[in-house]
């Protein structure tokens, strides 16, 4: 077992714009806009910042291009070192942490990662076309199936479903309830895009995007930028004293034998299970269901987040549906998930989304939450997963005092 | 003895009752009472992906090795300059090492091809050459052409040895008879005046070969135990049995109200038809027609009963689905343009990576792991098996032969296509492999977990823009 780097770096500061369909916001914007949070509440200047890490964008061609060039001459970085990262969904969380390992390692004192992503530049709704990217590599793009990420998700649904006997209703019942509870928390967000409550009824009667995903299943999408500011855990006492330790940062990518080995049972995230173990290690985590205060997972869809409750032993195998419909993950419930309103409320502008997740439980635990903030949380646990349920990087990153 | 040694055929799923095409467009012309309904190709089909799925059919129980040539004939290849024929021989696995050909511009495209078929073997030049016809040609909205066309292919193949119907006799005519025409970069064929191709064309020439032909080999027409006579006109089909003349039960019956024209296959689809019921000692007349026509005599041997495990025409023909929407047919066709969106724009096709990639994407060929055995798709150096991991000792394995079953599925409203909504779920092969593919010619009522699910080659996308056709392999359910 490495050593890891649990309580090694701590987080002084963060920033995170409002997300939305921001047409009059440009990437570059975007930038500036986290940037001057994050600078401002880590109370430093540029000149401090010793390393950089661009998370994304992703869809490089929808916005500000390759490498990491937009970001240090948008915020005329000093010649440090900046490095563009990109991991599909767990972008932001790949971003974060390579500047954790760096300070981690010694290589640097303060370092920044920032994620930015502007969606809204296609022309169409959902994410830009797959099969227009290389994204899987030249295999894939040319024999995939044309196919979107609510359809690759809605198979997760079917398959849960019929592993555990679930009827369509019940099943649709559950996931309505997923998504409800994530707008209800949206709602009192004044940074998500979508902030409307909606009722079981209503997402249940939506029209269908891929079976039974109907129109509420579905995460926004949306354009927005997030930033945080680490540094030597022993240094962080002289920049604030309300700094959140970094107790965790893992990741796990697919050997590909979900999809094309027939063993996987496309009931569960096996990267997310991975990356989850690895993570409660690093963190001397020893039951999650109890331990874990609070979380922001990667909920593009609502039945990712249901199955993503077991992939972090948050609920055991199979009984996620009795947790849900109990209120466990509800804000007043005995372990809140997606207080900020998670994916489906902010959207996912993709290289954003890790940070800004991150950026909720720094707040909660500063007890900077507003209307949504818990009551003294300890542990809170960020998600994401980037790719589709048989095929994808996940990431877990743990926060706490 | 060189003859057909095996045979098969491909009718798409969808047919159109001729009455709603009548409906649609009777405002504006009378142009045709031809009953009964029309094999339309899917949105996802053309003429090369059905003489593919007829070749399918055609090979069923042959060692795909053993195929030493493949002719296709066409009047609607997806390219002027690209062959048709090697598309076909990529996407059925065929080795490299063989001879190609495509035969156009006339319906009877189909037996020319069959006839030089049976002339390479004959000489020595090949053996076992698979010859396929299929066409998906368009008549103009409230045309004649849109009535009396549909879409099919069939496939026999040619051999010297257990032959089931040998070739013996011939008789061709050839005549620069303009009753149809398409120039280059025309989309609808076009015709000269309906009665004068009935009585100058139709009339004329089948009797002319046929009568050549038993005069050639002094044989008389009831020597024979069925007689195949192409004609798109119902009472002429009659009217020429009748002054040959022919007993009704001689008659191979006409695919018109069942299938329509289907130009270069026609009259190979009535020969693979007369072929399901012959019996051995049967002799077969075919005759074929377009600028001018052909006469083909085959003697029906005990072999015949060897390959009587095929779908052909009677059980392609038996599994159909009304389409009941001819908008839905225009926009198939692309006669109508229906908007796409942004959604639906073509990237580039990277074409020397889909020439590396070949078996992959036209040939849909995994690997098979020389260690562990795992069977797996796509072709990685790297053994998917968690447990094995082998490097480098992967050999080729065909998944387009291997039925699976249906492990996940869904319809997705988001995704674009000129038929949505869009299907898709993964399949598990029998031995092994799993791997996601589009779904067609099914609905999301008719799919449940764990059903039988079988390949089949599909055009994937056209890019207008850059003239590519780009194909790929679908799952569908068991056709039949």
């Amino acid at each position: 077992m490495p050593e890891g780097i649990r309580d090694k770096v701590a987080i002084i500061g963060m920033g995170c714009t409002k997300f939305g369909e921001l047409w009059d916001k440009s990437p570059e914007d975007l930038m500036v806009d986290a940037f001057k949070e994050v600078i401002q509440d880590a109370g430093i200047e540029k000149k401090d910042l010793q390393a950089v890490w661009q998370g994304g964008p992703q869809f490089c061609e929808v916005s500000v291009g390759h490498c990491a060039l937009p970001l240090s001459q948008t915020l005329r970085l000093p010649f440090i070192p900046v490095t563009k990262v990109e991991n599909m969904c767990a972008t932001g969380s790949e971003a974060l942490r390579a500047a954790t390992y760096a300070v981690a390692a010694g290589a640097c004192d303060i370092a920044m990662a920032l994620g930015v992503e502007k969606l809204k530049d296609t022309g169409y709704g959902g994410l830009p076309e797959f099969s227009q990217w290389a994204v899987i590599g030249t295999k894939h793009r040319i024999i995939a199936a044309n196919q979107t990420a609510p359809g690759m998700f809605a198979m997760l649904a079917t398959k849960y479903f019929a592993r555990y006997g679930i009827k369509p209703d019940e099943g649709k019942r559950m996931l309505a309830m997923v998504s409800a509870k994530s707008h209800h928390n949206g709602a009192l967000n004044p940074k998500a895009h979508l902030r409307r409550e909606v009722t079981v009824e209503q997402i249940m009667n939506a029209p269908i995007v891929a079976w039974p995903l109907g129109l509420f299943d579905c995460c926004g999408v949306s354009d927005g930028a997030a930033a945080a500011i680490v540094c030597r855990a022993d240094m962080a006492k002289s920049f604030r004293p309300d700094f959140v330790r970094i107790k965790s940062c893992q990741i796990s990518a697919s050997s590909g034998e979900e999809e094309m080995f027939n063993e996987f049972d496309y009931t569960h995230g096996e990267c997310s299970t991975r990356a989850a173990i690895r993570a409660y290690q690093e963190a001397g985590i020893k039951n999650p269901r109890e331990e874990i205060s609070m979380a922001e997972v990667h909920d593009c869809f609502s039945i990712h987040e249901a199955v993503i409750m077991e992939d972090l032993q948050f609920s055991p195998r199979g009984k996620v549906k009795d947790d849900i419909m109990s209120g466990r993950f509800n804000l007043d419930g005995a372990q809140p998930i997606q207080p900020d309103g998670g994916l489906k409320c902010f959207g996912h502008p993709i290289a954003a989304s890790g940070i800004r997740m991150v950026y909720e439980m720094y707040k909660q635990l500063q007890g900077k939450a507003d209307r949504r903030q818990l009551k003294n949380p300890k542990y809170g646990l960020t998600q994401n997963v980037g790719g589709n349920p048989y095929r994808n990087v996940a990431s877990v990153v743990i926060v706490g005092p | 003895m060189v003859g057909i040694t095996s045979y098969g055929a491909y009718i798409p799923l969808q047919r159109i009752n001729r009455k709603i095409i009548s409906n649609a467009t009777g405002w504006s012309t009378t142009a045709t009472s031809l009953p009964g309904e029309k094999a339309v190709a899917n949105y996802d089909e053309d003429s090369v992906t059905m003489a593919v799925a007829a070749s399918i059919d055609c090979l069923t129980g042959i060692d795909r090795n053993k195929v030493g040539g493949i002719y296709f004939a066409t009047t609607t290849p997806p390219y002027r300059e690209r062959q048709s024929s090697g598309i076909i021989a990529t996407a059925l696995d065929l080795r490299p090492d063989i001879r190609a050909a495509d035969f156009a511009d006339s319906i009877k495209a189909g037996t020319l091809a069959l006839l030089a078929a049976c002339d390479a073997v004959k000489a020595g030049s090949e053996k076992n050459i698979v010859v396929c016809a299929s066409d998906c040609r368009l008549g103009r909205p409230g045309s004649a052409q849109e009535v009396i066309f549909g879409e099919a292919a069939a496939a026999l193949m040619v051999g010297d040895t257990d032959v089931i119907a040998t070739l013996e006799g011939t008789y061709t005519l050839t005549y620069d008879f303009m009753d149809q025409w398409r120039a280059d970069g025309d989309k609808f064929n076009r015709m000269w005046e309906d009665r004068w191709i009935r009585d100058e064309g139709y009339t004329k020439f089948i009797p002319e070969a046929i009568n050549g032909l038993l005069k050639k080999y002094k044989l008389s027409i009831k020597d024979f135990a069925k007689v195949v006579i192409p004609c798109i006109y119902l009472r002429e089909h009659q009217a020429i049995a009748k002054s040959l003349p022919l007993d009704d039960k001689q008659v191979q019956k006409e695919m018109l109200t069942t299938v329509g024209d289907t130009g270069s296959s026609h009259a190979l689809m009535m020969m693979v038809a007369a072929f399901e019921d012959a019996k051995p000692g049967d002799k077969i007349l075919v005759a074929s027609y377009g600028n001018g026509a052909d006469a083909m005599f085959f003697q029906v041997t005990e072999n015949i009963e060897k390959v009587r495990n095929r779908r052909a025409t009677k059980k392609y023909l038996a599994s159909r689905k009304d389409l009941t929407n001819y908008q839905r047919y225009l926009a198939f066709r692309e006669v109508l343009p229906m908007e796409m969106g942004l959604r639906g724009e073509v990237g580039i096709s990277l074409i020397s990576l889909m020439w590396r990639e070949r078996r992959t994407i036209l040939g849909l060929c995994g690997a098979k792991c020389k260690r562990c055995g795992t069977t797996q798709y796509p072709y990685l150096r790297v053994c998917v098996n968690p447990r094995c991991g082998a490097i480098d000792e992967m050999e080729y394995y065909r998944f387009s032969d291997k039925k699976g079953k249906l492990f996940s599925f869904t319809s997705d409203a988001l995704a674009y296509s000129i038929s949505p909504p869009e299907m898709y779920g993964h399949i598990d092969f029998e031995g092994g492999g799993r791997f996601a593919f589009n779904l067609t010619d099914c609905d999301l009522e008719s799919l449940k977990m764990d059903m039988p699910m079988e390949m089949t080659f599909r055009r994937k996308y056209v890019d207008n823009v850059r003239g590519i056709h780009g194909y790929c392999w679908k799952a569908t359910t068991i056709r039949a």
